[in-house]
């Protein structure tokens, strides 16, 4: 007979994991890569695969700098990769995304301790990076189904309003290669909702909040909505669970708190788009909803004082 | 305010395995002390003759319970062995004869107080049979002028996965189980009873309530499977809607929480008098090609308990006394059976996929709330593991660690495999130092 082996309890486990989370949100992100690659053209598909790899590049470089174990397996860099890439210009240069990735893997999260550790969404983080630093490429959007030999670049919707409402629903607009079609990154939010990855918190609060606020300030509440970075942000964005808060009733605070500097941004700041920043500053102070909303033990008895106990 | 939990896979392959009698071992190590209380001193030597339900340990403290013999034989010595908890503990051999001769000793007792009751559950050596093994004649003997108990809660969730033990109590032995609580809510004047069963044994809930319906004050509670639906003070809140706090017991808020088994051993105690010697322990796991329920005697080597069951003991990597959620391994497959075991699993070694590409193993933590959602206690497991890495005391005490119970909850849906169980446990002693 074998040697028999004691660990401590339990001695059975859920199988989910860390990579089968993240390839979730990957699959989750397939329809909006989708309809990319239709309206914008097989450069789509490239970009966000460069992306892809170079963020796992990036990744598996600090493993090796720092001399920690390779954590490319949990997928977490290609995720970041993947919507990143989503943020972009179809017609970026290659080599821009390439510190696109960088600003994202080793900057915002290796820097800061890797996985878990970073208090501000990569993606988020490196889009404000090239928005900064490279506004010209970035802002060089496309109509879809474009010559690419005469590119023609258009201004973001938020700023034109030309299509129908049908048409930035299904993404027939110019804008990043990954925020244009409503349609398909609903979809994958509802899968993501349906596989227990995400809770729809964040999402609905934050777009009901964008809604609520540009009908108030009468800015056409669906236009708001369904242009923009703001399905991105809000379904893939607003959701990540490193940088945004845990509790139920923190997720809603984040999403309203999202919506509003959106949308502040959107109509007063000099930048046709917030939403990027939004998060980014509620990133900042989600530790702090955290601390607001703590769960609540059950029958907990305060240390130190006399009143609670009998 | 509904109380997490979490939903298992129930594996209960043995539900409808009616318990077997295993065979009289040739020697039994019947164990002076079980998992909680005060342990016992051998009242006999090396040489004599012992007969069934003999008294074989016992102790001047009132807080042991006392050992009997499950076999009749001769004592051939005293011997150590290691509790699953780490502590040795005297352990009586006997060589058994076959014969299985009842001593003359038993007889069924006679109970007219609380007084009565509490010596007579102590003498029948009887302790809780859902796992901890608390000496049951210590909680019924609470404090009448601290506590007013009214309610006699009956455990029979039976939550973990694989056991079904408790199952087959109430199937096989719904008739005792009313006598034992008819015996305890009379002399001890409780009010109500309410017997808690999982919604994944429906004959088990429609038994009990056929047995219980000419009784108004006996109440059976259907539960929703979620784990840990047996925790106590889960199900004393899930049963009657009571919250016992930090520090306190059942008894602070008029409970008292038994076993199924273990009530249904008082009741057929109070009518034959035969102790606590043998126990049913349901036998499974993946290396057990007959999983089953067996009736052992005590202090039966767990090798031969497995060995009935048709186990591969050459592949068996684990083997759990307990369920799979909180039950403890073993380092010994020839130690003995003590009165706590409900179950005993064993297990070969997981086949590990070995995918460099898609990662399965531990990870950093990704925050994802899962442990804070999965805790019945409302605690933050992610919190508290973080805050023992940095042996934090003061944060510790703050989020509450000690209202942990270790129901592993929290390890069990942790998608990047951090040992948060665990880590309560070592906080939990860290506090204590």
């Amino acid at each position: 007979m074998q040697k028999l082996t004691v660990d401590p309890s339990p001695h059975i486990y859920d199988t989910t994991s860390t990579s089968k989370i993240m390839l979730h949100v990957i699959i989750a992100l397939c329809p909006s890569l989708i309809a990319a690659a239709y309206f914008f053209g097989g450069r789509a598909l490239m970009l966000t695969g460069f992306c892809m790899l170079t963020a796992i590049v990036w990744e598996r470089l600090c493993n090796i700098v720092m001399k920690k174990p390779n954590t490319t397996g949990d997928l977490s860099a290609a995720v970041t990769g993947m919507i990143l890439a989503f943020n972009l210009p179809v017609t970026l240069p290659y080599w821009i995304a390439a510190i696109g990735t960088f600003v994202a893997i080793v900057i915002v999260k290796q820097l800061f301790g890797g996985l878990g550790q970073n208090f501000a969404n990569p993606a988020a983080v490196a889009r404000i990076v090239l928005m900064l630093s490279f506004t010209g490429p970035m802002t060089r959007w496309v109509i879809p189904f474009y010559d690419p030999d005469k590119i023609v670049t258009q201004a973001t919707p938020l700023a034109t309003r030309a299509e129908t409402y049908f048409d930035l629903f299904i993404g027939k607009t110019g804008g990043s290669l990954g925020e244009t079609s409503a349609a398909a990154l609903l979809l994958g939010g509802i899968y993501l909702i349906i596989m227990r990855v995400i809770t729809p918190h964040a999402p609905i609060s934050f777009i009901a909040t964008v809604y609520v606020f540009s009908w108030f300030f009468d800015q056409e509440p669906l236009c708001q909505i369904l242009s923009g970075g703001l399905m991105l942000g809000a379904i893939f964005m607003a959701t990540d669970y490193v940088t945004t808060p845990i509790s139920a009733a923190g997720k809603i605070v984040f999403g309203v708190g999202c919506g509003i500097i959106t949308c502040v941004i959107r109509f007063w700041g000099s930048y046709p788009e917030g939403v990027s920043y939004s998060i980014l500053l509620m990133n900042i102070i989600t530790p702090y909803i955290d601390m607001a909303f703590t769960a609540k033990p059950f029958g907990a008895v305060k240390p130190d004082t006399g009143e609670d106990s009998k | 305010m509904k109380i997490n939990g979490i939903k298992l896979k129930h594996n209960k392959n043995t539900a409808a395995c009616e318990t077997i009698d295993l065979p009289i071992p040739e020697r039994v190590f019947v164990p002076m002390s079980q998992r909680m209380g005060k342990g016992c001193e051998p009242i006999v030597k090396k040489g004599d003759r012992v007969l069934v339900g003999q008294k074989i340990g016992d102790s001047d403290k009132i807080k042991a319970c006392p050992a009997h013999s499950s076999v009749s034989g001769t004592v051939t010595g005293i011997t150590e062995v290691l509790h699953p908890s780490g502590k040795v503990t005297k352990a009586v051999i006997i060589e058994t004869d076959g014969k299985q001769e009842m001593s003359p000793d038993i007889k069924p007792p006679v109970i007219t107080d609380k007084e009565s009751l509490c010596m007579a559950v102590r003498e029948s050596g009887c302790c809780g049979l859902g796992g901890a093994g608390f000496p049951t004649h210590l909680k019924l003997n609470y404090n009448e002028q601290r506590y007013k108990v009214d309610t006699l809660i009956i455990n029979a969730a039976e939550c973990e996965p694989y056991i079904t033990g408790d199952h087959r109590e109430m199937l096989e032995n719904s008739d005792d189980i009313i006598t034992g609580i008819r015996l305890i809510m009379d002399t001890l004047a409780i009010e109500n009873t309410y017997i808690g069963i999982e919604d994944n044994k429906p004959d088990a809930i429609k038994l009990m309530r056929e047995k219980a319906a000419e009784y108004d004050n006996i109440n059976v509670c259907a539960l929703r499977a979620s784990y840990p639906q047996g925790a106590e003070k889960v199900l004393i809140y899930n049963t009657v809607g009571r919250t016992v706090k930090q520090w306190e017991l059942p008894s602070d808020v008029g409970v008292i929480v038994l076993n199924v088994s273990t009530v249904g051993f008082i009741g057929s105690y109070s009518k034959t008098g035969i102790p606590l010697i043998s126990r049913r322990i349901t036998v499974d796991g993946d290396t057990v090609s007959t999983p089953c329920n067996v009736k052992a005697p005590l202090g039966t080597p767990i090798s031969e308990i497995l060995k009935f069951a048709d186990t591969d003991l050459d592949n068996t990597y684990k083997i759990l006394l307990g369920g799979p959620m909180m039950g403890i391994c073993i380092y010994d497959a020839d130690m003995p059976t003590p009165k706590t075991v409900n179950s005993i699993l064993a297990f070969k070694k997981p086949e590990v996929k070995k995918n460099e590409l898609i990662g399965s193993g531990q990870t950093a933590c990704i925050r994802c709330g899962r442990c804070i959602k999965a805790c019945p206690m409302g605690l933050m497991p992610t919190y508290l593991e973080k805050a023992y890495d940095k042996h934090d005391t003061k944060k510790l005490e703050k989020l509450n660690v000690g209202l942990c119970m270790n129901c592993g909850a929290c390890s069990y849906v942790c998608p990047a495999k951090r040992p948060l169980a665990e880590k309560h446990q070592l906080a939990k002693a860290l506090l204590r130092r």
